[in-house]
């Protein structure tokens, strides 16, 4: 009798492997999404207040990450700038390193949008009022930016995660390549395995996603009266 | 100038330009303590800018404006102290969205002027009584009407414990029916003796609040006088076209 292909998911320590592999790519979103958010946060502020030569070099810096494909970003900095500077580091740093650059560029566009898209009358009512640059952003001007930023950086987020797949392609053995290496041994036995480990990636992702997705909807219409 | 010692707000020959085209000329005005003036005039005659001008939310090109004998315009003037002696309201009444109506009173209080926050609050609560709204303390922005927000942003620049207010068009995007209680709250400032400059298009409202009425045109002062005399006999052409457009 042929078997259902249900049995792959656990054999061995397939099942553990799955969950490890999962622990990589959540390791390597993660990071970056919080390394993103603290530099992003930065540079959306330099890119509404800063000279307009740094301005210029931010946005280029966006577009680059913009118009080159992330995997292109992955393989320059893998195979070719890592060893050109004959520095030795682990697929996984450079996956967040890259992840992190765009990250930060994205998070860094969406502050500048939410900062800019706040009525100009509250600056001077805040002048008005006697209140330092520094006081306007930090009590007017930073917590609204916050409300508007909040669902398109989650949605961010969430793009992260699922382009976290593309790592394997510099070597790092991420939930989706470990993955394949069971389908290759398992589909001898079950020649249905593909779609139960596929399935259950499938189901990984949606359970790491699809609460920040209502997360993002929650705020939406909590906020957008602001 | 018998007075002088009462001079609150003295601009002299203050000039603005935006580029090559001049927006204010020639102005002097002086404002004593205690004293309304209603500042008049047709849309883009400059009015108020010269209300922005008076604290540096706009540059100045020559003259002087000083207060309480001090040149705002010759060495360093640091607005953030003037300003908080010298209140101000927009006719975009622009409470603060992400706040409570006590939020934004108190933000000023306690962060400009690191007031004891006992004592701001205590002042907030007297302040929104006195307009009416001590039930909406703890609403937010978007739940309260025009007329509302306005007489809030009223009491959050109260708060401050200004010596002076600057009034600009503050009835301008209101509802017909809410006009009435924004002015009445100005209105009684003026009772309790408060320095007050006002931009404003409300005739009847000029003429009972101000005590001197100050007519702008393309940047100049046309005429300055009471307001009794402004409405019953205006001296200048200009002025009598201006009243008649008030006039069915």
């Amino acid at each position: 009798m042929q078997s259902l292909g249900v049995e792959v998911l656990f054999e061995g320590s397939n099942f553990e492997r799955l969950l490890g592999g999962l622990g990589v790519t959540i390791t390597i979103a993660f990071s970056s999404i919080i390394f993103s958010t603290l530099s992003g946060g930065i540079m959306g502020l330099l890119r509404t207040s800063a000279p307009a030569i740094i301005r210029l070099l931010l946005r280029v810096y966006l577009e680059m990450f913009r118009i080159i494909p992330i995997l292109v970003w992955l393989w320059v900095v893998h195979f070719g700038l890592t060893p050109a500077l004959q520095i030795e580091v682990s697929g996984e740093f450079t996956s967040i390193v890259v992840f992190s650059l765009w990250g930060a560029a994205e998070v860094g566009d969406l502050v500048r949008g939410a900062l800019e898209s706040l009525p100009r009358h509250q600056v001077e009512t805040g002048k008005a009022l006697g209140f330092s640059y520094m006081q306007l952003y930090r009590y007017i001007l930073i917590p609204q930016a916050v409300r508007r930023v909040l669902p398109g950086m989650i949605n961010l987020a969430t793009r992260m995660i699922k382009t976290t797949s593309l790592v394997v392609l510099i070597g790092v053995i991420e939930v989706v390549k470990i993955g394949q290496q069971i389908i290759e041994i398992g589909v001898i036995k079950a020649p249905n395995a593909s779609f139960w480990v596929y399935g259950f990636i499938f189901i990984l992702y949606f359970i790491i996603c699809y609460p920040l997705s209502r997360l993002a909807k929650k705020y939406e219409l909590k906020w957008h009266s602001l | 100038m018998e007075h002088s010692e009462n001079i609150l707000l003295e601009v002299k020959g203050l000039e603005k330009y935006y580029g090559d085209t001049p927006v204010l000329r020639q102005i002097n005005l002086t404002v004593h303590k205690g004293e309304v003036v209603v500042v008049l005039g047709p849309s883009g005659c400059g009015k108020s800018t010269l209300l922005r001008c008076m604290n540096g939310l706009e540059e100045i090109q020559h003259g002087d404006i000083s207060y309480q004998g001090h040149s705002l315009t010759k060495g360093k003037t640091v607005w953030r102290e003037i300003r908080q002696h010298i209140g101000m309201v927009f006719q975009n009444y622009e409470l603060f969205p992400h706040l409570t109506v006590m939020d934004n009173i108190l933000l000023g209080p306690l962060k400009v002027q690191r007031r004891e926050k006992q004592e701001a609050r205590a002042h907030a609560e007297e302040l929104l009584t006195r307009v009416g709204l001590l039930n909406r303390k703890s609403a937010y922005p978007r739940e309260l009407s025009g007329g509302q927000k306005q007489r809030i942003a009223i009491v959050r620049a109260l708060c401050m414990k200004p010596e002076m207010m600057l009034f600009d068009e503050v009835t301008a995007s209101l509802d017909p029916e809410m006009v009435r209680e924004v002015l009445d709250v100005i209105l009684g400032l003026a009772r309790q003796g408060m320095t007050m400059i006002i931009v404003t298009h409300e005739m009847g409202f000029a003429r009972s609040v101000g005590d001197r009425i100050v007519f702008m045109d393309q940047g100049f002062i046309c005429e300055e006088t009471t307001p009794e005399l402004f409405f019953t006999n205006p001296t200048t052409e200009r002025a009598k076209q201006f009243l008649d457009i008030f006039q069915y």
